[in-house]
């Protein structure tokens, strides 16, 4: 079953195309991994995905949402998201980060300990963020996807500044998501862990060159 | 709606309560201003209580421009931007919870701020006591006036210098009425228009606020 369908996608930041016609099936319970240079589109398509960007060509669906009008807003409260920064609020400990994001989407505030258990951050939980590591708050986005359960998981270079055993928790989340039922899409620039089974999608100047779907 | 601006709000504050920038940093720079604003004037205990209200409220005004900046500094990160977006929140519920972290935030300081300036520009007390409600009505007009133009300078890569430029002109009503009702209650004068200028002034700024702070957040 189709959960995201993009045809003839164009997103552009002033005049210059970030994408430029992509059409792009995606299945559920599968994931996807989308490789290219620098600059090829990769965030963008993404953001497109998450219902961040507005097309300014072009038609899509995700989770059943038009991207194109106001129901990206709502789109957004399905999908999770991990960017290349720092998502949460650095005077804030990962705790309290994940419980403020829990009680605004109405999410399960009782998964937040064994979420900051599953990542290994249960004993930095009540810290400020700002003194964890660059990867300690990757693994607390990580943690957040495991408290909302989302139908779709866009994860942008998730495998960076983390160490070996990051990088093997979330393969593993990965893998634990799509055999949940979830889509995973996620970038890469570098190879994926030898346990992550994708499907690949190239993209190169805005343009997909490659697609498994 | 209330539920998510009560938690927005609590998160501010809580933000806030971490950080210590109001204690060290706003409050401080609001008295020490009060200070020079009292020597600038000179010793003439006269002088000063009549230009106690206006001294008052542009101290009150730098002060409000720098939890502003602050307040709409959380935010300002991209990655942070993008997962408040993610959370889907209600922007009005955005809006007025943000909005409610800063009045209170703008509350303690003005207290303190006329406290400072019943002690250093020999303001009559009594003056001082009646006017905290025209203070707390002046305050909820800068706090919401204050997310709005917030927002707008936070897209900007000179948040800093731009949120002056937009705000002041944006806070004379507010400057003006809160200073000619602060006179009156020295003077006795009359009060009534300069409260209704500001009672008017918070309901425009909260029907614009839950207008458009969606398509601000979107831009």
């Amino acid at each position: 079953m189709a959960v995201a369908s993009l045809c003839d996608v164009v997103v552009t930041t002033g005049s210059f195309p970030l994408l430029s016609g992509v059409n792009l099936t995606l299945e559920s319970a599968t994931t996807y991994v989308v490789t290219g240079p620098n600059g090829a589109g990769k965030t963008s398509l993404l953001r497109v995905l998450a219902g961040l960007e507005v097309p300014s060509r072009g038609t899509g669906t995700v989770l059943g949402f038009d991207i194109c009008s106001a129901e990206r807003r709502e789109l957004r409260r399905h999908v999770g998201w991990l960017g290349h920064e720092t998502s949460f609020y650095p005077d804030l400990s990962p705790a309290e980060n994940l419980l403020f994001a829990a009680r605004t989407t109405s999410a399960d505030v009782a998964l937040i300990p064994s979420a900051l258990e599953r990542v290994g951050l249960a004993h930095r939980a009540k810290v400020p963020l700002k003194s964890l590591s660059a990867g300690q708050q990757r693994r607390l986005s990580l943690a957040w996807l495991l408290v909302r359960r989302p139908q779709l998981w866009l994860l942008d270079e998730p495998f960076a500044s983390l160490d070996d055993e990051g990088r093997d928790l979330t393969s593993q989340l990965i893998g634990a998501a799509q055999a949940s039922g979830a889509t995973v899409v996620l970038t890469s620039h570098g190879a994926l862990p030898a346990d992550t089974n994708a499907a690949p999608i190239v993209i190169v100047g805005g343009r997909i060159v490659e697609s498994a779907s | 709606m209330i539920r998510l601006v009560l938690l927005v709000a609590q998160k501010d504050l809580l933000i806030e309560r971490r950080s210590r920038v109001l204690l060290w940093q706003v409050a401080p720079f609001g008295l020490m201003t009060l200070v020079l604003c009292g020597l600038a004037v000179g010793p003439n205990a006269s002088t000063q209580a009549k230009l106690a209200p206006g001294l008052f409220y542009i101290v009150m005004t730098l002060v409000a421009l720098l939890v502003i900046n602050r307040t709409s500094q959380l935010e300002a990160a991209r990655g942070t931007a993008t997962s408040v977006q993610i959370l889907g929140i209600d922007p009005g519920a955005v809006f007025l919870g943000k909005g409610l972290a800063m009045f209170i935030q703008l509350s303690i300081v003005g207290s303190a701020l006329l406290a400072g300036t019943t002690v250093l520009l020999h303001v009559p007390l009594h003056a001082a006591i009646v006017t905290v409600p025209v203070l707390l009505l002046a305050t909820a007009t800068l706090s919401l006036a204050g997310v709005l133009y917030g927002r707008i300078a936070a897209s900007s890569a000179n948040a800093g210098t731009l949120l002056p430029a937009l705000a002041l002109p944006a806070f004379a009503p507010v400057l003006i009425a809160g200073e000619r009702a602060f006179s009156s209650l020295i003077t006795y004068g009359p009060l009534a228009r300069w409260v209704w200028l500001l009672g008017v002034s918070l309901a425009a700024y909260a029907c614009v606020g839950l207008l458009l702070y969606g398509a601000l957040e979107e831009s």
